[in-house]
């Protein structure tokens, strides 16, 4: 070992060698220090997350009878991923659909801007026990399917569809709006429409969360850590409803072939015992798969019935009103009790005319509400909108209009539904623009007198009137959920709304109203054993009028105030104060006597529908 | 015989033997881990991978045992027939070897699968060293050289025809050894310019240098200038001339940037190959100058290097496009060229997501998702290194990195210690084997080498690699452990 020149290239090999494991060290740092994303990568990988879906709250009535509760259901989940050649045609009759519909939703999926190859995601929805035993037994030839689990709702009653609402695909709004982020992904479903729609974060409970490991050919290695990391979902909460089921029911039978709505509240509370929307359907339509096309029926039906009538429907609402106006001139002192209009068959002024019908002359407040003068109205809303104290007729609308806000017009009441309408009630500003200002005058609006004219109200403001007149001053926001399950009630539902107008003034008011089922325009729906009080309205409109009234019974400490509304049905004597009665009846006695038997059978029987031509049927 | 016994246990590199148990033993537990599928099979259990390594890491220990009692003699004595022998087991081999995965280097007898080649670097490491240890070799002499390239090269092209291209590639790593013996390290340097320029032709092949011609690659273009700057240091370090390099410099930087003026200023689509292959001719035409007026060949060997670099770059193309689909794409992807992470580069992106969820600490002993659910291919083998880097992490990655360093320092330490020049050549090819398969290994599983399967020595399952390599380093041990019996040659 002389003279070995080359001795010092051993700490060039050596050097070589320790840079190349340096190399590797500033890799390793790189992969494992600096950059995360390979660990997201590797969870992407290895972890199958499923949800697991909370059992959705249940539904019952106030009489703690079940309206909706939760059946099991199974969507077919794909992980395309996972997907292998399979007998495509075989998977198709399993879960009872066609090739293409097959295709075009695959098609879909891989469209879809939040698409994946490895999540979860919904290729056929709510399979029936059957096609779900099915598919179950051959699951193994389909590679990449999963049964995902789900609550769909059941319906114990075929009533109270559109206040109960139903629940269906959340759209992209609900999914951006949501005040929990991320909580639902396309494809879940969500509260449409009514209850299930207001009360949604309450219904809906809590998404829990399975972790499965799985292999690289995707199969099931068994579950995270044993299940330490999954989340149990949390049912939804349950809903106590105000409404009567009973009622409800027997309600919707009284209006079957009438274009109309009811709405029965406790007047006490604001309780809403029934709310009817004419025509209706079976809430059971729209569950499963025949969801949209029977959706698409409905929607597409002339005589609308999605369209929740009580909460959004608007009408004039004719003589009801005159209640109202009655109020206001005894509060602003435009009349007395005692005070007296002329009626000649109706109220002139040159050759202005409006019509009435034959009653004695001159009336006093009383019997213009039991006989439903117009002339009485018309010739105190005019000496109201001239009255000099106001100082000109702006001001003196302005007044009566506040007054009629306090009564729960002209605005939304609050009551927990979705959509609800808020009438119409104008304000000054609006005649300055119909007819310039100063240039209109009291005769020229005198038809709100007597509920025409340019106002409006829901069926819900009409029957909160009649629970205002029967508390004798004040409402509480009408509602239809009793009572939450673990949770108090919105304080909104338990407080009262005085209104502008003292307490006193409702005695003549209650008493015309008695008066008119005793003696008056109600008196064919009359009770024999209840004192109710009752107002008939006859709204009219550009087709035929529509038959309106109101009433709440009994007279003292009443349980029971109600709206009925039937479009096109002519006077309000005719259907609707039946109609009324009958409700009434059947909540407070549970039972419709003999007497009024025929009653019951003419309004359940009577077809108000219009036929194809448009023109109403009498 | 006690004494000689006695002074193997005092002279034997204890030290060494540690790193090496410490390894198999960590190799182990990865392997445990890779192929531990939560059924609680007992870890001894033969029908399991770890079950069989654990078989294998006894017999490795008994043939280290053997091999440390044998006289160190015989290794040197018997050198050659053991590689005779070997040569004749590989031409056998791609006879009679079935087929396995595409290769053809399995031995079947019965129960037991031996890979022959695992074993020839043994032999061909004594076989080498034993040549160049001989009365009178100087690798300057052509036919010395011609034999030393020929025992390399015999084994290497044996192994390619049994499909096993990633083991043939391992005697590359021997140009270390002859570089440590006195190869001219310019020969080092050329080759890894090759490397470079090749590596620089194929992934720059098909980007334009300026949009309006297309059929001028960066690719040729880099290899030009690495050509110049090249040219530049040779007449600096080999002539001293100073002068020439000055003028190559200033020429090329002159030409250069009046080109890059004509195309940025004048707006004309100008060729700058062109331009490269007008320096390149301007430099031989100067060197041919000097070799006359000064009679030194070296100048006309600088100038010819310049267009040796470019029929390298030209023939890079060509080599590469008869290479097999399989190993183009590997090349193609660990270049960054193409990312198919689903097909050919699967496995890489699989491998570099385990080792990067490791994160500092890792996920723990049996704890890896990457592992566990063999989303890596070939885990307990090539690709164990997955195992270490996503259960220990980053600190584990280290320490496995930092041992075979401290391996790889150690044994060159031991090399220099040696006095018989057999010894100290053989403990250079047994720590240039260990480099080159750490080398390519690491380098695969991170994504920074193409992707060529070969074993991590010690850590990859298999019993024919874990004997190859105890057999290898333990020869060296034992020759080590003698290093004081022998004195001159």
């Amino acid at each position: 070992m002389t003279n070995d020149i080359y001795a010092n290239r051993r700490f060039v090999i050596a050097g070589l060698m320790l840079s190349v494991v340096l190399i590797y060290l500033f890799r390793l740092v790189s992969l494992q220090l600096v950059d995360d994303s390979y660990a997201n990568q590797a969870e992407v990988n290895a972890y199958l997350r499923k949800v697991q879906f909370p059992a959705r709250g249940i539904i019952r009535d106030r009489n703690n009878k079940v309206l909706v509760f939760n059946k099991l259901s199974y969507d077919v989940m794909v992980v395309p991923r996972e997907m292998k050649e399979f007998d495509t045609l075989g998977f198709c009759q399993a879960v009872n659909i066609d090739k293409a519909t097959f295709k075009k939703r695959m098609r879909e999926i891989r469209n879809d801007v939040n698409y994946s190859p490895y999540k979860p995601q919904l290729l056929v929805a709510q399979l029936d026990a059957h096609d779900y035993g099915v598919l179950q037994e051959k699951s193994f030839l389909f590679p990449g399917m999963y049964l995902q689990k789900r609550t769909l709702r059941e319906y114990n009653y075929p009533n109270a569809a559109l206040l109960l609402g139903n629940i269906g695909e959340v759209s992209q709004k609900k999914i951006d709006a949501d005040s929990i982020e991320h909580f639902y992904v396309p494809g879940d479903y969500a509260g449409i429409n009514g209850v299930e729609s207001t009360y949604e974060e309450l219904l809906r409970g809590e998404k829990g969360e399975e972790i499965f490991i799985r292999d690289v050919h995707g199969r099931i290695q068994g579950k995270l850590e044993d299940g330490i990391y999954d989340v149990p979902s949390k049912p939804g909460k349950d809903l106590q409803l105000s409404i009567d089921i009973d009622l409800q029911a027997y309600g919707e039978r009284l209006m079957q072939n009438k274009v109309g709505s009811v709405v029965a509240i406790d007047p006490a509370t604001g309780e809403i015992l029934a709310s009817i929307s004419s025509p209706t359907y079976d809430p059971s339509l729209l569950v499963g798969r025949k969801r949209s096309e029977n959706f698409m029926k409905l929607n597409n039906d002339s005589l609308k019935p999605l369209f929740d009538r009580p909460m959004m429907g608007r009408y004039p609402p004719g003589s009801t009103f005159k209640t109202v106006n009655a109020l206001i001139f005894l509060q602003e002192q435009i009349i007395s009790p005692w005070t007296a209009f002329p009626c000649s068959q109706g109220y002139h002024v040159g050759s202005f005319k409006v019509g009435c019908h034959a009653h004695s002359s001159p009336l006093t407040l009383v019997p213009s509400i039991q006989h439903s003068c117009n002339a009485y109205y018309c010739a105190g809303f005019r000496n109201m909108m001239d009255h000099r104290k106001y100082k000109n007729i702006s001001n003196a609308f302005e007044v009566w209009k506040n007054h009629v806000v306090s009564l729960g017009f002209g605005y939304k009441l609050g009551a927990d539904v979705p959509n609800e309408n808020r009438g119409y009630i104008p304000n000054s500003g609006v005649y300055d623009k119909i007819y310039g200002p100063n240039r209109w005058k009291s005769l020229m609006i005198v038809s709100n007198s007597i509920g025409q004219g340019e106002i409006n109200a829901t069926p819900l403001q009409i029957a909160n009137l009649s629970a205002t007149i029967a508390n004798r001053g004040f409402y509480i926001v009408p509602h239809l959920v009793k009572k939450i399950e673990g949770e108090t009630l919105d304080s909104i539902y338990l407080k009262r709304h005085y209104t502008t107008i003292d307490s006193s003034y409702y005695e003549p008011i209650v008493e015309g109203m008695d008066l008119v089922m005793k003696n008056g325009t109600g008196w064919g729906a009359r009770i024999d054993s209840i004192e109710v009080c009752g107002k008939t309205g006859t709204a009219q409109n550009k087709g035929a009028d529509h038959s309106i009234f109101m009433a709440f019974a009994p007279k003292d400490n009443p349980k029971i105030a109600i709206s009925v509304v039937v479009e096109n049905g002519g006077f309000g004597a005719t259907w609707a104060a039946p109609i009324a009665t009958l409700m009434i009846e059947k909540y407070l006695k549970g039972y419709i006597p003999k007497r009024r038997l025929w009653l019951e059978e003419k309004m359940f029987n009577a077809n108000l529908l219009p036929n194809q031509n448009g023109v109403t049927k009498k | 015989m006690e004494s000689r016994r006695n002074s193997i246990i005092s002279n034997l590199d204890w030290v060494t033997v540690g790193i090496y148990l410490v390894l198999i033993l960590m190799g182990w537990f990865c392997i445990y881990g890779a192929v531990y599928n939560l059924e609680d099979a007992p870890f001894y259990d033969y029908s399991y991978r770890y079950g069989k390594q654990l078989v294998f890491m006894g017999s490795a220990i008994l043939i280290a045992c053997v091999l440390l009692m044998l006289d160190s003699r015989i290794y040197n004595m018997f050198s050659y027939i053991f590689y005779g022998a070997m040569i004749l087991l590989l031409i056998v081999t791609i006879f009679v070897a079935p087929n396995i995965k595409g290769s053809h280097s399995w031995l079947v007898l019965g129960p037991v699968r031996l890979q022959p080649a695992e074993f020839a670097k043994t032999a061909t490491c004594l076989a080498l060293a034993k040549l160049m240890s001989e009365y009178g070799f100087s690798l300057f002499k052509w036919k010395h050289a011609l034999l030393v390239g020929g025992l390399i090269f015999l084994p290497l092209v044996l192994i390619i025809l049994q499909h096993e291209t990633g083991s043939a590639l391992v005697y590359c790593a021997l140009m270390l050894v002859l570089y440590r013996e006195g190869m001219p390290g310019i020969i080092l340097f050329l080759l890894f310019l090759s490397v470079v320029i090749l590596i620089l032709s194929i992934r720059f092949a098909s980007e334009c240098i300026i949009p309006e011609i297309t059929d001028e690659s960066y690719g040729l273009l880099l290899v030009m200038i690495i050509a110049i700057v090249v040219q530049i240091g040779l007449f600096i370090l080999y002539q001293q001339d100073t002068f020439s390099a000055m003028i190559l410099a200033g020429v090329s930087a002159f030409l250069f940037l009046v080109g890059y003026l004509v195309y940025k200023i004048g707006d004309y689509p100008i060729h700058f190959t062109y331009i490269g292959y007008l320096v390149l001719a301007l430099s031989f035409v100067y060197c041919l100058f000097m070799q006359f007026k000064q009679r030194l060949w070296s100048y006309f060997f600088i100038g010819l290097f310049g267009f040796g670099c470019i029929f390298l770059s030209g023939m890079a193309d060509k080599a590469f496009s008869s290479l097999q689909p399989y190993q183009r794409s590997r090349i193609e992807s660990t270049l960054g060229m193409r990312s198919d992470k689903k097909g050919g580069d699967y496995n890489v992106n699989q491998s570099k997501i385990a080792i990067g969820s490791g994160g500092l600490s890792g996920k723990g002993f049996l704890n890896g998702t990457q592992t566990k659910y063999k989303f890596v291919p070939e885990q307990d083998t090539d690709f164990i290194f997955c195992t270490v880097g996503e259960e220990h992490g980053f600190i584990g990655s280290v320490a496995v990195l930092g041992l075979f360093a401290f391996l790889l320092v150690r044994l060159i330490y031991l090399a220099e210690r040696q006095r018989s020049l057999f010894s100290r050549i053989y403990g250079y090819c047994v720590a240039s084997i260990f480099f080159f398969h750490l080398f390519i290994n690491i380098g695969m599983v991170t994504g920074l080498t193409p992707v060529i399967g070969i074993p991590l020595p010690f850590f990859s399952y298999g019993g024919s690699s874990l004997w190859g390599f105890t057999i290898l380093l333990f020869i060296f041990l034992r020759l080590d452990a003698s290093r004081t019996e022998y004195f001159g040659q």
